[in-house]
């Protein structure tokens, strides 16, 4: 017998661990709070007890901004070409096979015009779970035609980000997705059409160093992660554990780079308002 | 000061030594004919060798602690340069420099990332590495250059932009990204050069420009080779594999449309010949901004906007 085995529980946790008895519920990472998945969805996705917000995605975003059935989507087909032919320890080109037949997406954003309270809008929303939300040259074309289409139908632009950065996959081609993005906005800007970028968890690499950060107007969803370096390389490159709260939306706020921290509920209000007042 | 040999130079550096050696000898032993053959070896042995750089090999080179810096290409390519300091709100960053100078009769503004070349020097460029307050130093001399008219040349060398604490604080992404889009509508001509290292955005808050050009031994992409290897094979061991999958040098990136134009350099890289490194990208920034200047503004800033939105690669 080892010497350090334990023959009595001297120490438990302090709570006990719930268990979850089907797929009808889901835990808030936050606070533990167990919440039955339909009044998760009633609550748009954020914790009944402490607003922790989870992470959604382009279908869920689309019904709670838009007005029922007046999404229609752009450029639906578009799927990344694997120009590099990128091979790591898969083929890239069977990561995107697998994860469009996954998820039913073709690719990381999708975008189109719709309806907010009967205001016609361009409106682009990125899926996190498609490859990290990373930007290739499906992304930065989807979103540079959605801004050719603000400008022509003069409408006003939103883009909700969600997005570990650059693909690395398409090497070279996706960091010029940032250029190509940042560049397609000056004609928006000299057109005078408003756009307001909508910052969730997480919003981190080439996506917020472009379009993501050069909004007229920035709305961050609460607590979410927004920032060019990953909490992980600082931590590495400054060998000192990172203060409470950083690179959250609440710290970009108290540092001047977001204008609105939004609940989820009010995100629809909170857009519309501002556009009114810019129009 | 002591020249660096890489690892896969040293083959040629040690014959090369060894010639030297027997030279010196030469006169006393009749071994002319032997140092003949020898030198002869070396010849192909490098030609050889340089024509047959791995994508890794192209890395190392263009991380060379040898090779001419911004700095040095300045000085060996303009005159009466005068350096500009500070972004006018934080401090001055001393990883990015830039100024006023002349090359031939064009007055330009030349700006670039500045590494060091020893580790006091390093620590005092940060390793090329810049924070908010570098690309906003930037920005604010294209500005100038604007606002005076004349063309802007930028110089890429850097491992990253600086992951720091203060760095995010002070909006690291809202630098670049202000950059990309006040550099897409800028209405003077500006020409980017990659002359090392071209490290994701922290390269490209410099690189926005209507010609874009590499030097034959550098790497541009969106991640180094070493950062690719550990996030995509969890481990740092896969460094040549990652940079021969991310097709990182610029005879790929000219293949992928990417960039406009190689740059050569002396034979064996621009470490062995800073004034030849100098003279060569001089040559073809002069043919660059003689075509460029003569571009009404409105015009090229719609050729420029057009030019990244051709950049991609996608199946409809």
């Amino acid at each position: 017998m080892a010497w350090f085995s334990r023959n009595k529980e001297n120490i438990s946790p302090d709570t006990q661990k719930k268990e979850l008895p089907d797929g009808q519920w889901e835990k808030c990472p936050d606070c533990g709070e167990i919440i039955h998945k339909k009044q998760l969805g009633n609550n748009l996705w954020t914790c009944i007890k402490c607003n922790y917000h989870f992470r959604i995605g382009s279908a869920e975003y689309i019904n709670i901004l838009l007005d029922e059935g007046s999404f229609k989507e752009l450029d639906k087909k578009m799927r990344s070409a694997d120009p590099l032919e990128f091979t790591d320890t898969k083929k890239y080109s069977e990561r995107i096979q697998a994860t469009i037949k996954k998820l039913g997406l073709n690719d990381a954003v999708r975008t189109g015009t719709g309806k907010i309270n009967n205001m016609d809008v361009a409106f682009g929303c990125m899926d996190f779970k498609f490859i990290g939300g990373s930007m290739g040259s499906v992304v930065g074309e989807k979103l540079a035609r959605l801004i050719d289409k603000a400008v022509k139908n003069k409408i006003p632009l939103i883009i909700i980000s969600q997005s570990g950065g650059a693909r690395m996959m398409e090497g070279a081609f996706s960091l010029m997705q940032m250029a190509k993005t940042s560049a397609r906005l000056t004609r928006l800007h000299e057109a005078k059409i408003p756009y307001i970028s909508v910052l969730t968890d997480p919003t981190t690499g080439g996506t917020t160093a472009s379009y993501a950060m050069l909004g007229d107007i920035h709305i961050a969803e609460p607590r979410a992660l927004i920032g060019f370096a990953g909490p992980r390389v600082i931590k590495q490159t400054i060998g000192k554990d990172l203060p409470e709260g950083f690179q959250r939306s609440e710290f970009l706020l108290e540092h001047g780079f977001v204008d609105i921290v939004s609940h989820r509920k009010e995100l629809k209000n909170n857009i519309y308002n501002v556009l009114s007042l810019m129009s | 000061m002591a020249k660096a040999i890489l690892e896969f130079e040293k083959p040629i550096a040690e014959l090369e030594a060894k010639l030297n050696e027997m030279r010196q000898y030469s006169g006393s032993l009749n071994i002319e004919k032997e140092i003949f053959t020898i030198e002869n070896k070396v010849r192909l042995l490098k030609e050889e060798l340089y024509k047959g750089l791995t994508r890794w090999q192209r890395v190392q080179l263009a991380r060379h602690p040898d090779r001419p810096f911004t700095l040095d290409y300045i000085y060996e390519m303009t005159n009466n340069f005068v350096e500009l300091h500070g972004d006018r709100q934080v401090k001055d960053d001393k990883a990015i420099v830039g100024g006023f100078a002349q090359i031939d009769d064009y007055k330009v503004m030349i700006i670039g990332h500045q590494k060091g070349r020893d580790t006091k020097t390093n620590v005092y460029r940060n390793f090329g590495m810049a924070n908010p307050e570098g690309y906003r130093k930037a920005l604010r001399l294209m500005k100038l250059a604007e606002k005076f008219d004349k063309p802007v040349i930028t110089l890429i060398d850097t491992p990253g932009a600086f992951p720091g604490l203060e760095a995010e604080e002070r909006g690291q992404a809202e630098a670049i990204a202000r950059n990309l889009f006040e550099m897409s509508k800028l209405r003077v001509p500006i020409i980017v050069v990659i002359i090392g290292e071209g490290a994701s955005g922290g390269a490209l808050g410099l690189g926005v420009g209507d010609r874009i050009l590499m030097l034959e031994n550098c790497w541009y992409s969106v991640i180094s080779p070493e950062s690719c290897s550990s996030i995509l094979w969890r481990s740092w061991d896969f460094k040549e594999q990652a940079a021969e999958a991310l097709k990182l040098t610029a005879p790929d990136l000219l293949e992928q449309k990417l960039i406009d134009r190689i740059v050569p350099e002396p034979f064996g890289g621009a470490h062995k010949d800073h004034k030849e490194a100098a003279g060569l990208l001089k040559e073809v920034i002069l043919e660059e901004l003689a075509l460029l200047v003569k571009i009404k503004p409105d015009k090229l800033i719609d050729q420029r906007i057009d030019k990244f939105g051709r950049m991609g690669a996608f199946e409809e």
